[in-house]
């Protein structure tokens, strides 16, 4: 019996359009959000404070916005973030600005409680993002030349970049649209999910280059290779992130809110970093050593 | 080492891993557990870890301050001294406070000093902003009254007259010592204070507290001045950085504040932990769905990958916040494509006809190259995001670092149980049941 024998082989490669179709609409749809909707900048990176209330009774958010203002302290927002918990979001906010908030909360409905309290100066959100986006640029850097060195060719190293840059580029999108419907915020656990998203898409697109890499010692055809290792590493892409899923899946449904959008964009992230690999890098790949070969 | 040996060497760590992993106390039946601490030392070699997992400020609550150091005052040689010397007083002041497992950590960032101040368990910033955030005060004392009820009395010596301090060695008995240099104009206070306090002790008060307690031997003129004694080469080093505390001041501003009450993350973290296990459960059946008795080892595997990561956590110790969870899991994920990886070649091998203990090994063969690359490039990732050279153009502290150190573990330590606990475990179930025929 030779090898493959039982299963057949699909020509992926054939709808490379298709993929840079769904791709560029992805993208397209990120851009889009991105400049109608922008995200919603979270206190980290935003600076201001940010008040966390608990109260059993409901609070007159309408009222309190406009009193808090007349001490002109700057509203961001006012949300009811959970069953009895509210988040008020404002500027800088000195210490006995803050004594005088609680105290016009409290005038409303004398159960509320403060529950937690955050100041953040503006000098940090800049920073934050300066030192991110050096790390993800060091990390890209370095593994584009890993894989490059472990795959013989700079190729394969910018299509696994690029891939996972299509991934967190499309996650960042999705923030935005999830930013514009339902309120979620970029904050650091954000950021988080975007680095986990940069290590899982590599990651996964490795092992169907290994596959691609393992082929080429019996084939030329680029296309044959592709669609062959495509086909071999499918299963166990679907399999894998299957498992993911359902691990990501259990923590949106049943975890707890403070975490619900981290998952969130986790789940997007591993879906999107599970697609990309033979969806975008392989078929980059297979386009561009096929314009390189003519 | 042949398999069995193998085996036997994966139970003895995984024994000792669960000894660590289990928490402090626990119930068996109506029986409950207690367990002592890890305390051992003998001689110079003093290992101390507590077996409770430690928790972030982002899940047990308490309070974040994130300070400006103003070092416009000071020269650039002055400056990391400073620096130093305020972390040293502020961890003083934070232990005088009270507050257990502080975390006291200096960050520099395009030439901006700061300091971050973390206190697990403190709800109540205001008082804990306003011991923290003061300038360090350093005073020498003089002592007044009668033998029977001594009384000490500021002099007006104090730290803007001091230069610097720095570790010596005494030119006779060759000890350390501090040495001390004055100011111009605290040379004449020094001249004054000693001439007055022959045979006397004069004690050097930092923030209320007596740090060194020198008797005057003689009046010392010149501006400089050493206190010896029977210091170890620490102590000496640790008075001068606390002198030091006093003698440059570099005021603090605080530009971040952040306070997590006890029970907001509470009840998410519960809820979060169920649905984490419900996940793995979940998991686990699916592998035994898709693949049988391999799908068992596979979940036998994930079970240990849990005990050693628990394990080292602790031993470590590694603080676990949200995004180290995420760390944590994104490894969990990749240890259980580890195992897939290996039962698809295995699969495969299977279809070409070969025998099923020879399919094992060589699915093992192929499947170890995909693992490796992919996973070096993951543990390249966390490597850059952890920072291990503290490289002040990257995090040095924060969310970002607690997600690379979980990931990083993560990483290797599925590299272990994907591979080697895996491989040990499969050889043990996967048997041919004809004779072996064409094992390698």
């Amino acid at each position: 019996m030779s090898k493959n024998n039982d299963i057949t082989i699909i020509n992926w490669i054939k709808f490379k359009w298709l993929y840079f179709a769904i791709s560029a609409m992805l993208i397209v749809i990120s851009i889009v959000s991105l400049a109608v909707n922008g995200v919603i900048i979270g206190l980290e990176f935003r600076g201001g404070s940010e008040l966390t209330i608990l109260s059993q009774q409901d609070l007159p958010v309408d009222n309190l916005r406009e009193s808090i203002a007349n001490e002109e302290i700057e509203v961001v927002s006012i949300q009811r973030s959970g069953e009895e918990q509210y988040m008020f979001r404002l500027g800088q906010v000195e210490e006995n600005q803050k004594a005088k908030i609680i105290e016009l909360i409290t005038s409303e409905n004398s159960d509320a409680v403060e529950q937690s309290f955050q100041i953040v100066g503006p000098s940090i959100g800049p920073e934050l993002i300066k030192k991110t986006f050096f790390a993800v640029a060091i990390a890209a850097i370095t593994i584009l030349g890993w894989v490059a060195y472990q795959f013989k060719s700079i190729k394969f190293g910018v299509s696994a970049i690029l891939a996972m840059l299509h991934d967190s580029f499309i996650l960042i999108g999705s923030i935005s649209v999830f930013g514009a419907l339902y309120g979620a915020e970029v904050d650091f656990l954000f950021i988080t999910a975007v680095l986990t998203t940069l290590s899982f898409s590599v990651h996964d697109t490795i092992v169907v280059f290994d596959r691609i890499r393992e082929i080429q010692k019996g084939e030329s055809d680029i296309t044959k290779i592709a669609n062959q290792a495509v086909t071999e590493t499918m299963r166990r892409s679907i399999i894998n992130s299957l498992t993911i899923i359902f691990m990501l899946a259990a923590l949106v449904i049943l975890g707890g809110v403070t975490i619900r959008w981290f998952a969130v964009s986790l789940l997007v992230g591993a879906v999107l970093g599970t697609y990309s690999s033979p969806f975008v890098a392989v078929p980059l790949l297979a386009t561009w050593e096929k314009m390189t070969k003519k | 080492m042949s398999n069995f040996n193998r085996f036997l060497l994966i139970i003895f760590i995984s024994v000792l891993a669960l000894f660590f992993a289990l928490p402090k106390s626990f119930k068996i039946g109506d029986q409950e557990i207690n367990r002592n601490d890890i305390n051992i030392s003998f001689g110079n070699f003093a290992f101390f870890r507590s077996l409770d997992l430690k928790l972030g400020l982002d899940l047990q609550g308490g309070t974040h301050l994130l300070f400006d150091v103003d070092t416009s005052g000071l020269s650039e040689a002055e400056r990391e001294s400073a620096l130093a010397s305020l972390k040293e007083v502020v961890s003083r002041r934070v232990n005088l406070y009270g507050v257990s497992e502080p975390n006291i950590q200096l960050a520099s960032f395009e030439g901006k000093n700061r300091i971050i101040v973390e206190l697990p368990g403190v709800d109540n910033p205001d008082e804990a902003i306003a011991l923290v955030g003061r300038t360090a005060q350093l005073t020498f004392f003089e002592l007044g009254g009668d033998e029977a009820s001594p009384s000490a009395i500021p002099t007006d010596l104090t730290g803007s007259d001091v230069k610097s301090a720095q570790v010596v060695f005494d030119n006779v008995s060759a000890k350390p010592a501090v040495s001390i240099e004055f100011t111009t104009e605290g040379a004449v206070k020094f001249e004054e204070v000693t001439e007055r306090n022959i045979g006397k002790a004069v004690p050097i008060v930092l923030d209320d507290q007596i740090i060194s307690a020198p008797v005057v031997q003689d009046k010392i003129s010149g501006g400089s001045a050493q206190i010896s004694g029977d210091f170890t080469i620490d102590e000496a080093d640790n008075l001068a950085i606390q002198i030091n505390g006093g003698a440059l001041p570099a005021p603090m501003s605080l530009v971040e504040q952040s306070t997590i009450g006890p029970s907001l993350g509470k009840e998410s973290i519960d809820k979060s932990v169920q649905a984490g296990v419900f996940g793995i459960v979940i998991v686990a059946v699916f592998m035994i769905l898709m693949y049988g008795k391999l799908g068992v080892v596979a979940d036998v595997g994930l079970l240990l990958f849990t005990i050693y990561t628990l394990a080292l956590y602790k031993l470590i110790p590694v603080v676990l916040t949200l995004p180290g969870i995420a760390g944590f899991l994104l490894s969990v994920g990749m240890a259980v494509d580890s195992n897939i990886l290996i039962f698809e070649r295995f699969r495969e091998e299977i279809r070409d006809g070969v025998s099923r203990e020879f399919a094992l090994e060589r699915g093992f063969g192929r499947a170890w190259d995909s693992i490796r690359d992919a996973n070096i490039a993951t543990l390249v990732t966390a490597f850059v995001l952890a920072n291990p050279f503290n490289w002040s153009f990257l995090h040095t502290s924060g969310p970002v670092r607690g997600f690379a150190v979980t990931l990083a573990l993560g990483i290797m330590i599925s590299l272990f149980t994907g591979v080697f606990v895996s491989r040990t475990l499969l050889r043990l179930t996967v048997k041919d049941k004809k004779l072996k025929n064409e094992q390698k």
